[in-house]
């Protein structure tokens, strides 16, 4: 089993007839994902890559029985976007836009308080289960079946852990990019305590970075309830103070977040992390 | 984004956040009519740069006739600040806060900011006003208050009550925190702000509660949606170089070391200059080309990399995911024949057509480097900028 999704897994795109819905919706669907239909207001009853495009998500949801939904709108209508699904009982919201104001997502997370729906995102490539489901923006190709649950909060270094990882021979069970604002869905406890729960999963990359105190509370969480063997990197051990590197998110203020402290904090917690971003692969396979 | 102090304190009164009488002035001149215009005996020149700490390098300065007001201005104009906020260069003063001068009981300090730890917007205030807070926060933790807002039910008049009473506030003081709270909350709301600090909130000898400073960071993502903070933007208060990486949609920093960087995602970004500091070099930028990068845009990024006179190798990491990597070594290559690039750069492409884009770079007569793995690219663009 994976995590989150499976070949099973019906999924809808929110912002299906834009370029990027489209351009990402097709690679989904060459990958084998279950994309059953989209939603673009004012286009219902329309058909676009071949599936049924619906005015709003219940539409969707009701004709479907989607329960996944993957969103590529711009900034500023991608909270509605997310409050949207979470109404018409999506299970699954992978957010993938980038730059929403982060005082709307502050709201969208109180309003999501309860209703039992799960967010990835924003600002994040996505989550996939090799050769079964992608939901996002990933290359698909570079993947592989097998056990190791990747969870991060960069794309790029979210593929650089897949890559090592399927050149050691290892493979992915799922991987979770959880994004890079600063107030964002599923966090690494939400993921990490789902792969010690999956039975595919037999070790865990973890990739953090500056800014925030995520991965100080994912060390002790590992620390008290992970059996499975872990390895992390931290990105940003050279960044200045005061700085924001290209995520919302990954910034140093008032002496926290930097990548000593989390260093230290995971391997206080016994973790190994690698110094270098190019050791991920091999010292995962040094941990199996 | 962040605006000056003048500017933050025009915002504070629209608001109803008392601030000290006073006007913006850009010459000497001007600055000693301000003073006269104030009236009063007392006047404090304050210059407007984006940085705090200026008080301890010489960026305020007290007067005691409109004349001292116009001489400490024309010191003060024209000049760069150094402050520990801004790096050796400084920023440069264009223009002063002129202000009345009040008698101050106390100095208390108030902030408003959100905190993604709890998902809330929060207030934090002390009674330790005046110094460095974080110093504060570090030493005597004890003396900080935080109060956090639901975002559904706004900010509350116990929230405000409980900080007044932890600033040993009285009286008439209760209600005028409490105006000076909601005004800052709703502020912080209508402008998507994501950071307001007063330090220090002044208690003059009468009682009053004024904002004796003022400091505001909005959100880049929401700026858009704000016309009228967009226009308050001081691009001389701003590295040049960010300044015009964000024209073409690029995240670039500035750092101190002689090896540029050019890397398609944030994280990647930064985990090659860690990368590079680790193989014993100095990275000289964060540079993330972002995704959907063009020929234009590696051209771009280039000419910003070598505007830097103190870069002697480049460091080029492509994780091409979407975008195909034979593609990106074409826009290199087109790149470094139109920028003229004549120092070594090494590229290190993989993912998609990853191997099509090496062949491309390879025996090409250029200085270019194509390498197959990021370490020994790392080690390879160290060895090449020492050997520069």
């Amino acid at each position: 089993m994976s995590i989150l999704i499976d070949k099973d897994t019906k999924v809808i795109c929110q912002g299906f007839t834009g370029k990027q819905g489209t351009f990402h919706s097709q690679q989904a669907l060459d990958y084998g994902t279950r994309l059953v239909g989209g939603v673009t207001p004012e286009r219902g009853g329309e058909t676009h890559l071949g599936l049924p495009v619906f005015n709003t998500v219940q539409d969707a949801v009701n004709n479907t029985g989607a329960t996944a939904s993957v969103i590529y709108v711009p900034p500023f209508f991608a909270a509605d976007a997310i409050l949207e699904a979470v109404d018409a009982g999506i299970k699954l919201i992978v957010c993938i836009t980038e730059g929403i104001p982060i005082l709307q997502m502050l709201r969208v997370k109180a309003a999501m308080a309860g209703t039992g729906a799960l967010l990835i995102g924003p600002n994040c490539p996505g989550v996939i289960t090799p050769g079964a489901c992608k939901i996002g923006i990933m290359p698909g190709h570079i993947h592989l079946p097998g056990s190791i649950g990747i969870v991060s909060r960069s794309g790029t270094l979210t593929y650089e852990s897949v890559h090592q990882t399927t050149a050691q021979g290892l493979g992915q069970s799922t991987c979770v990019g959880i994004g890079g604002d600063p107030i964002h869905g599923m966090n690494f406890v939400d993921v990490l305590s789902r792969f010690q729960a999956d039975e595919q999963t037999k070790g865990i990359v973890m990739v953090g970075e500056i800014g925030g105190g995520e991965e100080e509370d994912a060390a002790e969480y590992i620390k008290a309830q992970v059996t499975k063997p872990v390895v992390a990197y931290i990105a940003g051990q050279t960044a200045p103070p005061g700085k924001r590197m290209g995520h919302a998110g990954a910034i140093v203020t008032g002496g926290k977040g930097t990548a000593e402290g989390k260093v230290a904090a995971l391997r206080a917690a016994g973790i190994e992390v690698v110094s270098s971003p190019t050791d991920i692969g091999v010292a995962m396979k040094g941990c199996l | 984004m962040n605006i000056h102090e003048y500017q933050a304190k025009q915002l504070f009164l629209h608001y109803a956040i008392p601030v000290p009488d006073g006007k913006q002035a850009t010459t000497p001149e001007s600055a000693e009519q301000v003073a006269k215009e104030l009236g009063g005996d007392g006047w404090v020149v304050k210059a407007q740069v984006h940085a705090g700490g200026r008080g301890k390098v010489g960026g305020v300065k007290l007067a005691k006739t409109p004349a001292e007001v116009a001489l400490l201005s024309r010191e003060m104009l024209g000049q760069r600040l150094v402050t520990k906020q801004t790096g050796a260069e400084g920023l440069p003063i264009n223009s002063l806060l002129i202000e009345k001068t009040y008698p101050i009981k106390r100095e208390l300090y108030l902030s408003i900011l959100v905190d993604r730890g709890s998902e809330r917007i929060i207030f934090i205030a002390s009674a330790a006003g005046g110094m460095d807070i974080e110093t504060v926060a570090h030493e005597t933790p004890e003396k900080i208050i935080s109060v956090p807002v639901h975002p559904a039910a706004g900010l509350q008049g116990y929230q405000c009550r409980k900080v007044a009473y932890a600033l040993g506030l009285k009286g008439a003081q209760i209600k005028a925190l409490g105006k000076i709270m909601q005004g800052l909350y709703d502020l912080f709301l209508a402008k998507d702000a994501s950071q307001i600090e007063i330090n220090p909130l002044i208690e003059t000898d009468s009682g009053e509660l004024m904002a004796l400073d003022a400091k505001i960071n909005f959100d880049d993502n929401a700026v858009e949606a704000h016309p009228d903070i967009r226009a308050m933007k001081d691009a001389d208060q701003e590295d040049e170089k960010e300044n015009k990486a964000q024209q073409f949609g690029l995240n670039y920093i500035t750092l101190d070391g002689n090896i540029g960087c050019m890397v398609n995602g944030a994280g990647l970004a930064m985990a090659t200059m860690d990368l590079v500091k680790l193989k014993g070099g100095q990275p000289a930028n964060f540079l993330d080309v972002g995704g959907g990068t063009s020929v234009e845009k590696v051209c771009e990024a280039f000419k910003l990399i070598l505007s830097d006179h103190s870069v002697k190798a480049v460091l080029v990491n492509i994780f091409g995911g979407i975008v195909q990597c034979d593609i990106i070594a074409a826009g290199i290559l087109a790149a470094v024949e139109q920028v003229h690039v004549t120092i070594p750069v090494v590229v290190r492409l993989e993912g998609t057509n990853a191997e099509q884009g090496r062949a491309l770079l390879s025996n090409t007569g250029l200085n270019l480097y194509a390498a197959d793995d990021l370490a020994h690219a790392a080690e390879q663009v160290v060895a090449l900028a020492e050997a520069a």
